[in-house]
């Protein structure tokens, strides 16, 4: 049997307990190799529990920088006997399968393809601890240990990494070190180390990683950054996987930079909802009363939220809500990613509405969108959904460092000031269109004494916010709104779009996450002789550029993870362009991040068989989508 | 029907400290039923801000769907108002008052949308203590969809169509006390007198404040079975008297019978209440609960000042919010600037 060789290109996957401490020895790991200077990209997969069940961590290493998953296991750890059945299966021939060997291994799991590496963790642990609790904590540090001998990290990485974690509790510092060496010593004493799949420091890595300084960092809390820059004073929000940490990093942040150092007061308030419903309650009445407000959820939340969604666009409050999006539909998979709630937002609550929507693809754009998104929220007075989901938000992301230009400045809309007011001769009109551009001047209370008030209602207005039921006046309303949102189009995020260096009539389409699998997936491609135009959506609505693309090209994959071709549909509906037959569904929905190998398959399929598949079947498909 | 609202007022018509006369604190005519109990509590509700000197300005009037929530349109002209979706005006109310604590907020509820849809953030609304007064114009009925039965609708009584009503009713006064209400009254919108000072004194208020007002439906439930028809109520209200003192002026109210009782309210006024009952200790939950209980069985409705805390934490206590709104906050104030981010960038490598 051949064994797997390669140097600083391979994925590795741990199969642990929830609840043992293995989260954090894995994510030691995963930093090491990224301070090694090696790109490194390590996604957990868990369970909904808390305690006991079958969860995975899977890095990529690719020193080629692709940062998305790639698709197969070169390396398993197994550290838990409940799923090492399929773990085995997983490996991939002349991979590697490192276990505990402390009982012998139950020979219906041992293939002839892939290589074994039996380490007796549970014997070393019995030997070395008394206390149960430690015996399973370290199991975990001791495997990383054997992990930095077989696959050549360097060990005074990890030492630093274990002090950087241990700063102010030193006292642990020895007894982690000393469970690394443990495991260290017993591999390079019982294996040739490093094995053939393993890290070398100093190699060049691609050119879009090595022009940064990187950072490691999760989507969530770059989000919360975002907010914190933003000026957000008010948060509101309902626990939910995989939100919840959106807020906790706001509150971390904000305990660290928004307390008055004079009276100890806090700049901020955040609250726990009694649900989502209340939490999106609580931010339109903070926007509405000029502070800057934001709440955090996912699918099931959003869903809550439509009623109020509805009120925010009619009655034009802004709003700020980061959707981190699981799999659906109800409580689906709340563990497992998802980009399955295009549609719902875009259109979310009753009677003629949309919204704007943002897709970040990195940490350091959930950053920049969400400061963004308050300016969007506050000039266009209407809700902002920023479109996360739980593979950004959750996991460790490379990402170029985050960037703020101390010369930008809120953008907080029309707002008339007392002094706007006094100024002013005509009478104030709430919803009048004075500019042209569909939006309308807003005041907050308490701004005048005897101008400016006005009656915000989610019922039809006239232009001077008086209740009306006037059917001409409604339509007018409602077409300004649509106005607005025309005028919205040439200020949010412009797509990117990359043009293969061959002339090529296919394009594809992705947007947030499912990028940089679908980047990898195209130069795969690309060496096989299949050209393609590429353009990352990052905003809906669509501009101009987004009509021309599906103009310019004959065939256009649309990749994306869920099950009904969301954005292709928003697509058809909201361009202009001949799309229908254009537009080809590349789906993956197993609530694992997509593959850049699944993506190549897909598209290669298709196009290698795309010429002896009618197109009529392609488009019977399309009608009972419809 | 065309409603014009004249414009005269009587040249001599009193003005309060600020100037402003009472004329400065209606709004727009109601389109409510004639008769309908909520604009009696309109009147008082300008009644009370006009005699308290407030601003019209630094008032938010905030409301959910309903008969109830369309009256913010029918006083305070001058104030910003937001009229939101059923159920959810104390969310909306939440996020008005954390963006902005120096303006009064005075939510107006029915009891459909308090006790039905809104019964949870009814209940959080009043666990937070948010400093706001929360007034439910309460019929017992669903007026505006036309006179289905609500969750204060009282047991064995019919509703229009003779159908009796078999569920158990939702006492909001009860259990706002029950769940840590700071201040709770209960009024009829028939009695102005025991009204405008109670209206007052929740104002006056540091935290919540709920005021649970009977306001008979003329259309739907005024009937002489009705628990909550101006006869029923007139006949079975049994009102304590309250006067409301602000701060610096002279006791001057002159009633003579019951037992009195005294309130010094954080801002320095006094709510003065005669009571019915000498034990009853309206400081104590345990009291007020035993003394509605104790009128309901005798087919009485207590009304008055039910309870009150007069120090408590209000939820920008609770928070540790900065004494100035946190909507007046600059972006030189909230914005790190690029340095921080440099050292949270150093911090992830």
């Amino acid at each position: 049997m051949q064994a797997k060789q390669s140097i600083n290109d391979f994925v590795i996957k741990f199969a642990n307990v929830n609840g043992t401490g293995s989260a954090s020895a894995n994510s030691m790991f995963a930093k090491a190799i990224f301070r090694m200077g090696i790109p490194v990209s390590p996604r957990n997969i868990f369970p909904s529990n808390i305690q006991g069940m079958p969860t995975w961590y899977e890095v990529r290493v690719s020193q080629d920088g692709y940062l998305g998953r790639r698709g197969g296991i070169d390396i398993m750890v197994c550290v838990n006997p409940q799923s090492i059945k399929r773990d085995v299966a997983e490996v991939e021939s002349g991979g590697y399968f490192i276990y505990d060997s402390t009982k012998p291994l139950d020979l219906r799991l041992v293939r002839e393809d892939i290589n074994y590496i039996g380490i007796p963790f549970t014997d070393i642990c019995l030997r070395e601890y008394t206390d149960a609790r430690q015996r399973l904590l370290f199991k975990n540090v001791i495997y990383v240990g054997a992990l930095s001998a077989l696959l050549n990290i360097d060990f005074s990485v990890l030492k630093d990494l274990v002090s950087d974690q241990f700063k102010g509790k030193e006292k642990l510092i020895t007894p982690n070190i000393y469970a690394l060496e443990l495991g260290h010593q017993y591999a390079s004493t019982h294996f040739d180390c490093p094995i053939g799949i393993h890290l070398e420091r100093g190699h060049r890595v691609a050119k879009h990683i090595e022009d940064f300084d990187n950072i490691l960092m999760d989507g969530n809390t770059a989000a919360a950054l975002g907010a914190v820059y933003a000026g957000a004073t008010v948060a509101a929000w309902y626990p939910i996987t995989p939100s919840t940490s959106v807020v906790d990093a706001f509150d971390k942040y904000c305990r660290r930079l928004r307390i008055d150092p004079g009276t100890g007061k806090k700049n901020y308030a955040i609250i726990q909802a009694e649900d989502e419903l209340s939490a999106l309650g609580m931010v339109i009445g903070a926007n509405w009363n000029g502070a800057r407000a934001f709440t955090a959820t996912s699918g099931p939340g959003v869903s809550l939220m439509s009623e109020f969604l509805g009120l925010a666009y009619f009655a034009e409050v802004p709003t700020v809500l980061i959707d981190v999006q699981r799999a659906g539909p109800s409580t689906g998979m709340p563990t497992r990613t998802q980009q399955s709630d295009v549609l719902m937002a875009a259109y979310a609550s009753h009677g003629d509405t949309k919204h704007v929507l943002l897709f970040p693809a990195t940490p350091a754009e959930c950053f920049s969108m969400t400061v963004e998104a308050f300016d969007l929220a506050e000039r266009l007075q209407t809700p902002i959904i920023i479109m996360s989901d739980l593979d950004l938000g959750m996991n460790e992301w490379m990402s170029p460092p985050l960037e703020f230009d101390d010369n930008f400045r809120y953008d907080r809309g029309k707002v008339l000031s007392a002094a706007d007011l006094d100024q002013m001769e005509e009478r104030f009109g709430r919803y009048k269109d004075v500019d042209g551009d569909g939006i309308t001047y807003r005041t907050y209370p308490g701004t005048h004494p005897d101008k400016g008030a006005f009656f915000t209602r989610g019922t039809s207005r006239d232009e001077y916010a008086a209740y009306t039921e006037d059917g001409a006046e409604y339509v007018r309303n409602m077409d300004r709104l649509l106005k607005k949102f025309e005028t919205a189009k040439s200020i949010v995020p412009e797509p990117k779009i990359k043009h293969s260096e061959m002339q090529t009539q296919h394009g594809v389409v992705f947007f947030g996450t499912t990028a940089s699998p679908a980047y990898e997936a195209i130069e795969i491609l690309e060496k096989e002789g299949i050209d393609l135009d590429t353009m990352r959506i990052r905003s809906f609505p669509f501009n101009m550029d987004v009509e021309q693309f599906i103009r310019e090209h004959d065939r256009i994959f649309v990749i994306e993870q869920n099950r009904d071709g969301q954005m292709r549909r928003l697509m058809l509906n909201e361009t202009s362009a001949p799309a229908k037959e254009k537009l080809i569904p590349i789906l993956e929905y197993d609530g694992l991040p997509v593959t850049a190998r699944k993506i190549a398959g897909m598209i290669r399929n298709y196009i290698t068989h795309g010429n002896v598949t009618p197109l009529t079947r392609r488009n019977a498909t399309e009608e009972e989508m419809a | 029907m065309t409603y014009v609202k004249p414009s005269f007022r009587h040249p001599e018509a009193p003005i309060n400290e600020l100037g402003r006369s009472r004329q400065d604190y209606e709004g727009g005519l109601s389109t409510l039923c004639a008769g309908c109990g909520h604009d009696s509590i309109s009147a008082a509700i300008i009644d009370a801000c006009f005699e308290l000197n407030i601003e019209p300005h630094k008032v938010a009037k905030l409301s959910g769907i309903g008969c109830s929530s369309k009256t913010p349109a029918y006083f305070l002209s001058g104030s910003h108002s937001f009229n939101s979706v059923h159920g959810r005006m104390p969310s909306v109310a939440t996020g008005a008052n954390l963006a902005n604590r120096d303006l009064i907020y005075i939510g107006i509820s029915g009891d459909g949308d308090t006790a039905s849809i809104g019964l949870g953030q009814f209940a959080h609304v009043v666990r937070r203590n948010l400093n706001m007064t929360y007034i439910v114009e309460n019929n017992g009925c669903y007026g505006l969809t036309k006179g289905q039965d609500s969750a204060t609708m009282d047991t064995g009584t019919p509703n229009k169509k003779g159908d009796i009503n078999m569920y158990s009713p939702i006492d909001l006064a009860r259990l706002a006390i029950e769940i840590g209400a700071t201040f709770v009254g209960r009024s009829f919108s028939g009695d102005k007198q025991q009204l405008v000072p109670l209206i007052k004194a929740a104002i006056s208020h540091r935290g919540f404040a709920l005021l649970d007002v009977v306001s008979p439906c003329v259309t739907f439930n005024n009937h002489s079975e009705s628990t909550k028809s101006y006869e029923y109520v007139r006949g079975a209200n049994t009102g304590m008297p309250v006067d409301f003192v602000p701060m610096r002026q002279e006791i001057t109210a002159t009633y003579d019978s019951g037992a009195t009782c005294e309130v010094c309210m954080h801002d320095g006024s006094v709510v003065r209440l005669y009571k019915q009952d000498n034990d009853y200790d309206i400081e104590d939950r345990q009291s007020a609960l035993e003394a509605t209980s104790h009128f309901k069985k005798e087919g009485k409705i207590l009304t008055g000042l039910l309870y009150i805390q007069r120090d408590s934490e209000e939820l920008h206590d609770v928070l540790g919010t900065a004494r100035r709104p946190l909507n007046s906050m600059t972006e030189r104030q909230l914005c790190p600037g690029s340095r921080f981010l440099d050292s949270i960038n150093a911090g992830l490598r």
